[in-house]
């Protein structure tokens, strides 16, 4: 255990030193211009002339000022202190005010995000095993299917986004959640298509042939061989699917003018000049992806496990 | 109705020929496999185009095939514009940068158990994050023009590429190693001639992932700030301004460009991977 989590904390801790280190050359520029107007001397002395001059030679003629680039109000990078302290502002403050479902509160974003995702991903994984039940039962399907459930991955879906929440305003649906859980749909369903379509296909001919020697019907053989041997297969892309169907809802937040989820606090963020926003709901994000793939990942250890399954 | 009726009846003939296909003895043949997949296309656009000119769809909700390619034809000029932009200059500059940085940062940490050990998990957690949501970041920093797409596409094909290297430089046995160290085989050697020929399969995984997100990233991009010209700018505005033939024929250029892509790294990784199973009798 420990020689698994010693290197990750390692690279972790590195990756924030690197992050430290970055803050004072990326918000040089900003914090000049701060303290200039704070009245203090900087050289060069206009914003104009600091624009010519690289950022390290800044920093090494304005040594004074490097301290203010860690606390800007509006900084390009933020540290992952103001960060930290912004996501908590927006989430855990809120929880201890007792406003945990605020427009304002993360934990609300969140949560229509995670409704998005989850619907969307309950419709992706169904659409993915009926069109594997399809694949594996039927040639023709696997034929006309196949090529075109990989050419529909090809297609860059963010193209199509807008266009899906044009058709589903115009079609009468006003739950602003649909077409997002539609986007994430697209994306999921693939990965459990093909994982299902290699599951569906792992029993062996003489396993197959077992069965045939047993008289089981069609529908027997497929409840009881197909159906347990997919499994394992089944939550290996279950796990890409969740975080697959996570980035559609994002991605169907962020061109559309979306008012709430955590694609809508980047986007609203950026138009209003908020980075702070930007961040820590990205960090909401990441968090959001990590407990549904671990989660995702014990369910499939329990159920691998009580099937006899567990590696 | 009778454009409906023709269309559902040419969906049926289709489905007919589909069937008769699959089931005949040429069904392995690369025709038919072409054929069949072609033809299904085809119907459903058929049952697209005889159903918005059946019940009268409005164009600007959803306008039939025959429209959109005609606005197609009559774009190309602005369509290949925004190809160079979005394309050319955004997704592809990127994709090469990242792919190349990765397939560096793999190469170099690989000869650290430690920092692989540390790495790998990390790849494979950031590999699973929505990282398009840092775009309207990037656009801050890089400015509104292609640099700051690319920089998008960047980060996006970076950790598949890295993930999928690192776990494929794994993939040579020790026997195979211990072979080439009979050879007197040095770092080097071993490195092109056995480790990264076994790692290819994974590399091009990679590769596959990648080609998508990096349209993914240009595209998204230039939602947040572009010149006036690229796909993902033309798709808001178009969106904006009701101009709805214009944006799918934006759309079917992404959807061709991302299958030739695919395309592309299919035709390379069987060129390069003609040994491994999966590409054998095809």
């Amino acid at each position: 255990m420990m020689g698994r989590v010693l290197p990750v904390l390692a690279v972790l801790v590195a990756l924030v030193g690197l992050w430290y280190a970055a803050v004072a050359p990326m918000n040089i520029r900003g914090a000049l211009d701060q303290v200039e107007r704070a009245g203090v001397e900087v050289s060069p002395a206009t914003p104009r002339a600091r624009l010519d001059v690289g950022a390290f030679r800044l920093m090494v003629a304005n040594p004074g000022a490097i301290p203010a680039t860690y606390g800007l109000e509006r900084p390009r990078l933020p540290t992952p202190q103001q960060v930290g302290v912004e996501f908590w502002k927006t989430t855990g403050a809120m929880v201890a005010r007792g406003r945990a479902f605020s427009k304002r509160s993360l934990i609300y974003h969140g949560w229509i995000t995670l409704r998005s995702t989850l619907w969307g991903f309950a419709l992706g994984t169904a659409l993915g095993i009926l069109g594997a039940v399809a694949i594996v039962y039927s040639r023709t399907m696997e034929m006309s299917l196949m090529p075109w459930a990989i050419i529909s991955q090809t297609v860059p879906i963010v193209a199509l986004a807008p266009m899906i929440i044009v058709l589903t305003s115009q079609l009468g649906i006003e739950e602003r959640g649909v077409p997002k859980a539609i986007i994430s749909a697209y994306l999921c369903f693939f990965p459990v298509l093909v994982g299902m379509v290699k599951g569906l296909r792992a029993p062996g001919t003489d396993q197959l042939d077992l069965l045939k020697t047993y008289s089981a019907s069609g529908l027997q053989s497929f409840l009881r061989l197909r159906l347990p041997s997919s499994v394992p297969y089944l939550f290996t892309s279950l796990k890409v699917g969740i975080a697959a169907a996570l980035v559609g809802t994002i991605v169907g937040e962020l061109p559309t003018g979306a008012i709430s989820g955590l694609g809508a606090r980047i986007l609203i963020g950026d138009q209003f000049g908020n980075p702070l926003a930007i961040w820590s709901a990205l960090f909401a994000a990441a968090i959001l992806a990590g407990v549904l793939v671990t989660l995702l990942g014990w369910l499939q250890a329990l159920v691998l496990g009580r099937m006899g399954m567990a590696r | 109705m009778s454009a409906l009726g023709l269309s559902v009846l040419f969906w049926l003939l289709a489905w007919g020929v589909n069937v008769a296909l699959a089931r005949s003895r040429f069904h392995g043949m690369w025709p038919a496999r072409v054929v069949v997949p072609v033809l299904f296309g085809l119907a459903i656009l058929g049952l697209w185009e005889g159903w918005v000119r059946a019940f009268d769809v409005s164009p600007v909700i959803l306008p039939a095939p025959s429209v959109i390619a005609a606005r197609f034809a009559a774009e190309t000029g602005l369509l290949w514009e925004d190809f160079r932009q979005t394309v050319l200059k955004g997704a592809l500059s990127g994709y090469v940068i990242g792919v190349a940085a990765a397939f560096a940062v793999a190469i170099a940490i690989d000869r650290s158990r430690f920092l692989t050990a540390g790495l790998l998990p990390i790849g494979n957690f950031v590999a699973a994050l929505p990282i398009v949501g840092i775009a309207p970041i990037l656009v801050n920093w890089f400015g509104f023009d292609w640099h700051s797409k690319a920089a998008v596409v960047v980060v996006m094909v970076f950790f598949p590429v890295l993930v999928n290297t690192v776990q494929g430089l794994k993939e040579a046995s020790a026997m195979q190693r211990d072979l080439m160290r009979t050879y007197a085989a040095g770092y080097l050697q071993t490195l092109l001639k056995l480790r990264l020929p076994a790692a290819m399969p994974f590399i091009f995984n990679g590769l596959k992932i990648s080609t998508t997100l990096a349209l993914i990233g240009a595209i998204v991009a230039e939602y947040f700030g572009s010149p006036i010209r690229g796909m993902g700018f033309r798709i808001s505005t178009g969106v904006g301004t009701l101009s709805i033939d214009l944006v799918w024929a934006e759309i079917a250029v992404a959807a061709m460009t991302g299958s030739v892509a695919y395309g592309l790294v299919v035709l390379a990784e069987r060129a390069t991977t003609f040994w491994h199973p999966s590409q054998r009798n095809k």
